[in-house]
């Protein structure tokens, strides 16, 4: 119980510290913006083809958004030490960490679902299956706010974790299927492909936009479980490792 | 009775670099135990491990009973840390930060907004309970890092150079509020390169020299040892006139120059004023003051050590 508060107060804490605040505000809702109204232009079809881009809209709405954000709150405060009275606190590092990454979780999920209400707006989503759609949007926001905190544990400077995200960013932006279909990516890519997470995120909210996902449900929340234990652990032992030093 | 903190040969390296060697002490509850040794001695290093913010290379470490030596986040309920830097929210204010402590250590909403009331009370803060702790001075700073660090009634407090770098009266203010903690019966694990501020304050002290304890014992004991020791500082106006041919005129008096002009005279047998004083008159030095001096901890830190206290002093920018 006692764990449970220290976890519900650190997630109240960043929500109004950093989460809330109008330039973030304006983040979210001017960068998912941007990306639709840019992938709208440049399809030059109709507003028919807003089904097509939405699912990858969303995913990398969610990406920024949340790898951007953890680059803050967790290389900013370990820069000015207030993440030292964290790790002072008597809870586990595994619920530390998660109240840390719950805020970019759920600015995440509002990440993405700004994208979908926009599209709501212009296009016929009387396809979506909502249910999906959701724990897709979710299991993309659990995995991008953990490879945000992969960076966030690897970095000094918030400046660096921010280069580092890219490194990440980028290369899931045009190889997870979203710009280029998968199977027209040249042969020694491919496999790139399937090895990043937002390949199966994007492909878990095709499917719930327009019902074009390529791999099984299971196989694809599966994976993005997988890569969400892998990152997390992984993040939680550098801390260990670099941190406590 | 068993000691509430327990450290045995504790050992931690950088690298290369041999930040504490195989240090070993006990601490009574209720003690407030002085760490003491210039900057770079290991004193941060020590409190990192014995906080469990860095793992001990070697050694063993118990904490109220409990081996953290493997776990270090073991007996972290017991502990209060004020780090030497007032590492607080500067997005909130003094209020909500003291509230947020207190929630990290799973205190419910009623008793945290009290606590933290009366903590602002009695630390001189309520006036500024509700401004950002950005807005606050070094001072305030300090203080509700303090309140921030004895939030949920730690048993044992660790505070890493309380006063440096703050103004004469938040120190003092500072240094009052230590020794209330310590009526109150908390155990307090301070560490300082204020020589003066470990006498007035501590009980035992533990003096430490690149990662090393080099003595522990109390005040009392530390003092005695240099009690019959017969000191004099001497000033004259004519800072031309070294105090070195003094020192080569009487071989048997040990003479440490502390400025131009100013001499300090250590000897075991009683120090003849006139005959120095003349002395230094035929050397063009015209005399200003001829003072005995009582012998204090700084002079058993230079004796120990072989570190003047100045030196000590001008690390930690002005003696506060």
């Amino acid at each position: 119980m006692k764990g449970w508060i220290a976890f519900w107060n650190i997630f109240i804490k960043d929500i109004r510290t950093y989460y809330l605040k109008p330039p973030n505000i304006s983040w979210g809702l001017i960068f998912p913006l941007s990306w639709t109204g840019m992938f709208f232009i440049r399809s030059g079809a109709g507003l028919e083809s807003i089904p097509e881009v939405l699912p990858g809209v969303t995913a990398l709405s969610v990406l920024f958004g949340t790898t951007s954000m953890l680059a803050v709150t967790i290389t900013f405060e370990k820069k000015n030490r207030t993440f030292e009275r964290l790790l002072l606190a008597p809870i586990s590092l595994e619920l530390l960490m998660l109240a840390k990454t719950a805020g970019a979780i759920l600015f995440g999920i509002a990440n993405g679902f700004a994208p979908l209400i926009l599209a709501g707006f212009a296009a016929d989503l009387s396809g979506l299956d909502p249910v999906i759609f959701f724990l897709g949007l979710v299991m993309v926001a659990v995995v991008s706010a953990f490879l945000g905190l992969f960076v966030a544990v690897a970095v000094q400077e918030v400046f660096e974790a921010q280069t580092l995200s890219n490194f990440f960013r980028f290369p899931m932006m045009f190889l997870c299927g979203f710009f280029f279909p998968i199977e027209k990516l040249p042969v020694f890519l491919r496999p790139l492909s399937y090895v990043l997470p937002m390949t199966y995120g994007v492909d878990i909210l095709r499917g719930a936009v327009h019902g074009g996902n390529k791999m099984a449900y299971g196989l694809s929340f599966l994976v993005l479980g997988a890569f969400c234990v892998g990152l997390f652990f992984k993040s939680i032992g550098n801390v260990r490792r670099n941190w406590i030093i | 009775m068993a000691p509430i903190i327990e450290a045995n040969n504790l050992r931690k390296s950088f690298g290369d670099v041999e930040a504490v060697a195989d240090i070993s002490f006990r601490i009574e509850k209720g003690e407030l135990f002085g760490f003491l040794g210039p900057n770079g001695a290991g004193k941060t290093t020590t409190i990192k491990m014995l906080t469990g913010l860095a793992r001990p290379d070697g050694g063993t470490l118990y904490l109220g009973g409990i081996d953290c030596t493997d776990d270090p986040k073991a007996a972290q309920h017991l502990i209060g840390v004020v780090p030497d830097e007032s590492n607080l929210y500067p997005e909130l204010t003094g209020l909500e930060n003291l509230c947020f402590c207190a929630a990290l250590y799973g205190m419910d909403k009623s008793r945290r907004q009290a606590r933290a009331r009366e903590l602002l009370d009695s630390f001189g803060l309520a006036q500024a309970a509700d401004r950002k702790f950005g807005s606050y001075s070094k001072g305030m700073k300090r203080k509700l890092a303090i309140a921030a660090g004895i939030i949920h009634r730690p048993a044992i407090l660790f505070l890493d150079e309380p006063t440096t770098g703050i103004d004469v009266l938040s120190a003092r203010q500072i240094r009052q509020l230590i020794a209330e903690l310590h009526r109150l019966g908390t155990t307090i694990f301070l560490t300082t390169h204020y020589i003066e501020e470990a006498e007035r304050l501590c009980e035992r002290i533990a003096f430490i020299v690149s990662g090393r304890i080099v003595r522990i014992d109390s005040i009392e004991h530390l003092l005695q040892s240099v009690q019959g020791k017969h000191m004099m500082e001497i000033s004259w106006a004519n800072p031309l006139a070294h105090g070195e041919n003094l020192a080569q005129a009487f071989p048997e008096l040990t003479v440490e120059t502390l400025l131009p002009g100013t001499i300090r005279i250590e000897s075991d047998e009683p120090i003849h004023v006139g005959v120095l004083v003349r002395f230094l008159e035929e050397q063009g030095g015209h005399v200003l003051e001829a003072r005995r001096i009582q012998p204090s901890l700084e002079d058993v830190f230079i004796n120990i050590t072989g570190i003047k206290g100045e030196s000590m002093r001008n690390e930690g920018g002005r003696g506060a």
